[in-house]
């Protein structure tokens, strides 16, 4: 199935000069393009390497993007809801196909409209008109280009997509034209990812469980952004001692009507949820803030995609109990199943994988002139945007360090792969592991139990987010963001 | 075999819903409630041709206008986007000299930081009251107002995007030009 929403992708950009809706006449996309954007959407990240303006007519983005925005988001909720009734003991998992529908019609269709019809309200354009050609008052022409900006913008935001209509994404004024829109689409970004953890309640009926959860996914939220929020405060370190006034903020890459605190904040929202739109330049933050969402990215599960968000911080509890069964020299068990070897095995091969893709695409790349010779920033800072590149890819996020020349042969196909691979694997293997458990005899819960809806648990699990994360990716956090702020200082 | 037939009807639903009707939803929605905005919010002038958006900003290098912040993509509205520029990179001192030299700014007048840096889509319709104080002296030199009357006028005119939750006074470029070039000041 996922393969023919990839052909039918194809087919339609290719084809997109000969299609409707072309009113300033794009013609047809690069091959190495066209197999990264299809890649791109169908799993659900979104990373552009091209402008959307600049190359796709109103049709592509309409029917080829804009569709598998709204079905990529259905079936990471379809795929939620399967692994939530595994885990509740149903032999039958269910009709994909039903949740599929009921995802994006009950759910997201009319989230969408919703949001839509505000952000219309509030200024966004919808038009199919072509670009309009302005003489400006210094008699310049300005070609600006437009179109049905709002119902592409309110998907993008509610089905964790974030691939924008126009290149520079939210930061645009008619994507994002005021402090209000701002503020609703920071909010679309959150909405269905927080949901989905109790919908994952109601289905498993544990929402003491989900609740426990929900708060750890938030407290992770909230350390990213404040810490953000506290390195954004500070005057762009290049001007140090240039005759420019210290704004208490660093204003490179940033819009003035969302107001100061608006970049770094929304920069974790997105990065933290798989979303990755962006309303300021991420290559443009401060190192330390920069740093944020990149963590976002390597976690994945402070609420996490669409869906999928659940899935990947379920890999988290299966270790998570592991870890407090071995302390007490107890077998493990989550929701009255036993966690034995062979889930750990696939926990663990599904958790390495992430790893695998960011670390091993990196060196390569860092080491070679498939990476080094397309940066835009020297010393470190070029390392972070191509650890950012692949970050981005492997936790289908799709935001980017976007200063990094990323339309090359090497660049598409490597991300192109690594979108594909690190979309599926970590639906598949969780699967697997929720229907090895639903196939044990449940296990009655007594005194000895280690309960999951206990803040003890919560703790537990917390612990094993933050170690693992930080004992997999720290190193190269120290050579990126971490080395450029030591060295601006 | 089953599966693909299932598949395809299932494209051609979520097409139909999601992609035609759900678009023509909001289309029609967008021409009745805000035709303007649907369109780009597109500012004409009284002969009707189409000067500018406002939304977006266009370029100013005349001494009678308010300057806009600086752009990486030299205000093209067709292909926008950042400088994408690391905050400790040199190539930032570099892009400052010119606009130090443009503003007249040194150590005892420094460029208010919004001049210094480009905004994200390139296309930032806004600079700060205290940008466009900065910017008040040259423009009321080139149009011989009173640089006081211009000042107090400008304080009038600034908005506060979010109010209390925003962060301070901005200034709309185009829109204080256009102000301007219809004589609202004396």
């Amino acid at each position: 199935m996922k393969f023919n929403y990839f052909v039918e992708l194809d087919a339609k950009a290719l084809l997109q000069q000969y299609l409707p809706l072309n009113p300033d006449g794009k013609g047809v996309l690069e091959g190495s393009l066209l197999f990264n954007t299809a890649a791109s959407f169908t799993s659900n990240t979104n990373l552009q390497h091209y402008s959307g303006e600049v190359s796709l007519s109103y049709f592509s983005q309409l029917f080829a993007l804009m569709w598998l925005q709204f079905i990529s988001a259905g079936t990471g909720i379809a795929a939620l809801a399967a692994l939530a009734r595994g885990l509740r003991g149903d032999t039958q998992i269910g009709n994909f196909y039903a949740d599929f529908l009921r995802a994006s019609f009950l759910v997201l269709l009319p989230l969408a409209t919703v949001a839509a019809a505000l952000l219309v309200w509030l200024g966004i354009p919808m038009t199919f008109h072509g670009a309009a050609v302005a003489e400006t008052l210094e008699s310049a022409t300005q070609t600006i280009a437009r179109g049905p900006v709002a119902a592409f913008l309110a998907i993008k935001q509610l089905g964790t997509n974030g691939g924008g209509w126009f290149g520079p994404n939210a930061t645009h004024p008619f994507e994002n034209p005021n402090f209000w829109t701002n503020i609703v689409e920071c909010l679309c970004i959150l909405l269905v990812p927080m949901g989905s953890v109790w919908m994952f309640g109601r289905i498993t009926g544990r929402m003491k469980h989900a609740a426990v959860v929900f708060v750890v996914m938030g407290a992770l939220l909230l350390t990213k952004m404040t810490v953000a929020l506290g390195f954004e405060m500070e005057q762009t370190a290049a001007f140090t001692g240039q005759p420019v006034t210290d704004a208490g903020v660093n204003l490179e890459g940033k819009e003035l009507r969302f107001g100061a605190s608006a970049g770094p904040l929304w920069a974790v929202a997105t990065t933290c949820t798989s979303n990755g739109s962006v309303n300021c330049m991420h290559d443009s933050l401060n190192p330390p803030t920069g740093l944020m969402p990149l963590i976002g990215m390597w976690l994945n599960v402070a609420y996490g995609g669409v869906g999928v968000g659940f899935i990947n911080i379920f890999l988290y509890i299966i270790v998570g109990v592991f870890i407090a069964g071995m302390m007490v020299g107890r077998t493990p068990e989550y929701l009255a199943h036993k966690v034995e070897t062979k889930e750990m095995t696939l926990a663990l091969l599904a958790l390495m994988a992430h790893p695998l893709f960011i670390l091993g695409g990196a060196a390569l790349f860092a080491a070679t002139p498939w990476g080094a010779g397309t940066l835009n920033n020297p010393g470190s800072h070029g390392f972070s945007e191509i650890l950012y590149e692949f970050s981005s890819s492997a936790a289908n996020n799709g935001s980017g360090f976007e200063g990094l020349g990323d339309n090359t042969v090497p660049w598409n196909i490597a991300t192109g792969l690594v979108m594909l691979l690190a979309r599926f694997i970590p639906i598949i293997l969780p699967l697997a592991i929720a229907g090895s458990l639903a196939s044990k005899k449940p296990v009655p819960e007594n005194i000895g139990t280690f309960h999951t809806d206990t803040p003890l648990f919560g703790v537990v699990l917390l612990g094993s987010v933050t170690l693992l994360g930080a004992l997999l990716f720290l190193p190269a956090a120290v050579l990126g963001p971490i080395a450029e702020h030591l060295g601006s200082l | 075999m089953q599966h693909v037939i299932t598949s395809v009807r299932l494209v051609v639903l979520t097409m139909l819903v999601c992609c035609a009707g759900y678009t023509a939803v909001i289309w029609g929605l967008a021409y009745a409630v805000t035709p303007w905005t649907a369109e780009g919010s597109l500012i004409t002038d009284a002969s009707g041709r189409v000067v500018g958006s406002a939304r977006i900003a266009q370029e100013f290098t005349q001494a009678r206008y308010f300057w806009p912040r600086p752009s990486a993509v030299g205000y093209n509205a067709a292909a926008t986007g950042g400088s994408n520029l690391s905050p400790t990179n040199p190539k930032l001192v570099e892009r400052l000299q010119p606009l130090l030299e443009a503003h007249g700014a040194n150590a005892e007048r420094p460029l208010p930081a919004d001049l210094a840096t480009a905004s994200g889509s390139g296309l930032d319709p806004h600079i700060t009251l205290a940008a466009a104080r900065y910017q008040a002296p040259r423009v009321a030199t080139a149009r011989g107002l009173s640089e006081q009357e211009l000042m107090q006028w400008l304080e009038r005119r600034a908005e506060t995007p979010g109010g209390l939750l925003g962060s301070g006074k901005l200034i709309h470029v185009l829109n204080t030009n256009l102000a301007l070039d219809r004589g609202e000041v004396h």
